[in-house]
């Protein structure tokens, strides 16, 4: 197998006394999508930033199509296309001001960074705004312009950090769109996210990190797989069916069921018939009359991932780590 | 490209980024030239009266100073602009991107120079109004803008510098007003150097404010037949106005460099 197009060794990265990156391997083949998955301060941002040379690891080396980022930094941003949380554009500047800035900064030449500038501007379906000041654009339009602003050199790694965090659901998918595209014409990505669905939807393969270090990887069904699929979420209307409705789970759960909430509360995971398990479910619950205020499919989240991989739900963490 | 070609290259394309703010948000450039209207008014007329500038009318005496002053405090523009931008999401393009390191700061002060000129006519114009005259002929009087821009660019870098440290846009303004308050009220450009105390005259006269004061005043032919003063820097304003240009750009150059690239890498 060739060298991977992007790859990080023993990444360590110390703030104080919060190791934001504690030891972080990648490697991304040409061609393909990596996901970076994990909760606010799990070190995604700070891997990021590592990788496309705007922050100086403790320990570690990366590498971008071949260039070592901590040797020749320079040559490793011109190999790569980074958007980030924020939308990295000039407020005041149009869509097409800002590109062509970008594209002279990249060296491209007046003439060459305007053709380009125009040619991303209908690609990403900016033209009709092209001429307006960027902060009167919706929040999705901004982020595509920051990505179209990521390709103004065709660079051949392309690195997202959290694309779609923020946006509607439209946007959203407007974005998973383009970012299918971009993968389709042979990019080599790189994505952090902080939704399984997203990283399932987008990647080949999913890294999950948590306190700055690797904690699974896989593929998205072999992450599913290790969380039980889909799970049944039951609220009961009260304690007293608790245990009616815990034995009926039971007979359908894959592993043991969860209880939360003081007994009212239960979940259990379940395995490929997910709707004939649930419609099982809820014919006991008539027949045993458990009465229920919510009963629902769920698929596994982020959570769900980080609940069985670490036993700790993602969002207790402290998530000010992060900066 | 060369290094330095490219450097410059980048730093005009940022220039050209910051002048674009001029058109599309001009309130900003109300307040940079209404300002310095408003203190060619208040010293002409308020304090105008009180202050003896033998062998010259006050207002003409005066507009030097003016000149001087609002060259100084138009640097803070400059720390402010870099400020916001190191908070807006637009600097981690530029962090992105490979591009010169200086480009952000040559850009800004190149930019702020523009500011400059436009304050610059304005006051003259202001000027002319109240009663300032050119004496020594179109060349000097160019000459003496020219030196007043020069200092200001200079400045500009030591504002780069602190815009850079400064955790937010507020307190650049305020840090920048406890400096330049003083070194421009202790100079010589609204009361001559030979009114103030023994304490504070060796500072008026070793002031640089006061030297591009002095410089433009003997430029535009406005400095009356006072006794002046015997200081080197003030016998040689132009010399010594020079001098502190190369100085403040030799040190606060590479100084705001070097601050950009750690503050950029967090």
């Amino acid at each position: 197998m060739s060298e991977p197009m992007i790859r990080a060794t023993g990444l360590v990265k110390r703030y104080k006394e919060v190791e934001a990156l504690a030891g972080l391997d990648l490697a991304v083949p040409e061609g393909k999508v990596l996901a970076l998955l994990g909760p606010n301060g799990a070190g995604k941002t700070t891997a990021v930033r590592c990788l496309t040379t705007l922050l100086k690891p403790d320990a570690g080396t990366a590498t971008v199509a071949g260039i070592d980022v901590l040797a020749d930094p320079a040559a490793a941003k011109s190999k790569i296309g980074l958007s980030g949380q924020y939308a990295a554009v000039d407020e005041h500047l149009t869509a097409y001001e800002n590109l062509v800035m970008i594209g002279r900064l990249y060296h491209l030449g007046r003439a060459r960074a305007r053709a380009r500038a125009q040619e991303l501007l209908e690609r990403f379906d900016l033209t009709e705004f092209a001429s307006r000041p960027t902060k009167t654009y919706s929040g999705g339009q901004r982020r595509r312009l920051d990505l179209a602003g990521a390709l103004v050199a065709a660079p051949p790694v392309i690195v997202l950090d959290e694309p779609t965090t923020g946006l509607d659901p439209r946007s959203r998918q407007l974005m998973w769109d383009v970012i299918r595209e971009l993968v389709g014409e042979g990019a080599t990505l790189l994505l952090t996210t902080q939704y399984l669905e997203e990283a399932d939807v987008l990647a080949d393969d999913i890294v999950v990190i948590d306190h700055g270090r690797e904690i699974a990887h896989g593929t998205a069904d072999e992450l599913k797989a290790q969380t039980g699929g889909q799970r049944i979420e039951v609220v009961l209307t009260s304690t007293v069916d608790a245990e009616t409705a815990s034995r009926i789970l039971n007979e359908v759960a894959v592993g043991e069921v969860k209880v939360n909430g003081g007994g009212r509360e239960l979940a259990a995971a379940v395995g490929e018939d997910a709707a004939g398990d649930l419609l099982r479910v809820l014919q006991g619950f008539e027949r045993d009359a458990v009465k229920v205020l919510d009963v629902g499919l769920r698929r596994p989240t982020l959570d769900d991932v980080f609940l069985s991989l670490t036993g700790h739900d993602s969002t207790d963490e402290s998530a000010e780590a992060q900066q | 490209m060369s290094t330095m070609a490219q450097a410059l290259n980048d730093g005009w394309v940022v220039a050209q980024r910051n002048l674009i703010k001029i058109i599309r948000v001009p309130e900003i450039l109300v307040f940079v030239l209404v300002s310095p209207i408003m203190f060619v008014l208040l010293f002409a007329y308020v304090f105008g009266g009180a202050i003896e500038t033998p062998g010259v009318n006050y207002r003409e005496w005066l507009i030097a100073g003016i000149f001087g002053q609002t060259i100084v405090f138009g640097a803070t523009f400059t720390g402010a602009g870099l400020a916001e931008d190191m908070q807006k999401g637009i600097i981690d393009r530029f962090r992105s991107l490979p591009m010169s390191n200086s480009a952000v700061l040559v850009g800004r002060t190149a930019s702020d120079v523009v500011y400059n000129v436009l304050s610059l006519i304005i006051m003259a114009l202001t000027g002319l109004i109240v009663g300032w005259r050119i004496n020594e002929g179109a060349l000097k009087a160019l000459a003496g803008f020219a030196l007043l821009l020069v200092f200001g660019y200079a400045i500009s870098w030591v504002m780069a510098w602190v815009g850079l440290m400064v955790p937010s846009v507020e307190v650049i303004n305020n840090a920048s007003f406890i400096v330049i308050m003083p070194l421009t009220f202790i100079s010589n450009a609204f009361v001559p150097t030979e009114s103030f105390n023994k304490v504070l005259k060796p500072f008026v006269e070793w002031n640089p404010v006061s030297a591009v004061t002095q410089a433009s005043r003997d430029l535009f032919g406005n400095t009356g037949v006072g006794p002046g003063s015997d200081a080197w820097s003030m016998q040689n304003p132009v010399a010594y106005t020079l001098i502190w240009v190369v100085l403040i750009i030799a040190v606060f150059a590479p100084l705001s460099v070097r601050q950009y690239r750690l503050t950029t890498s967090k």
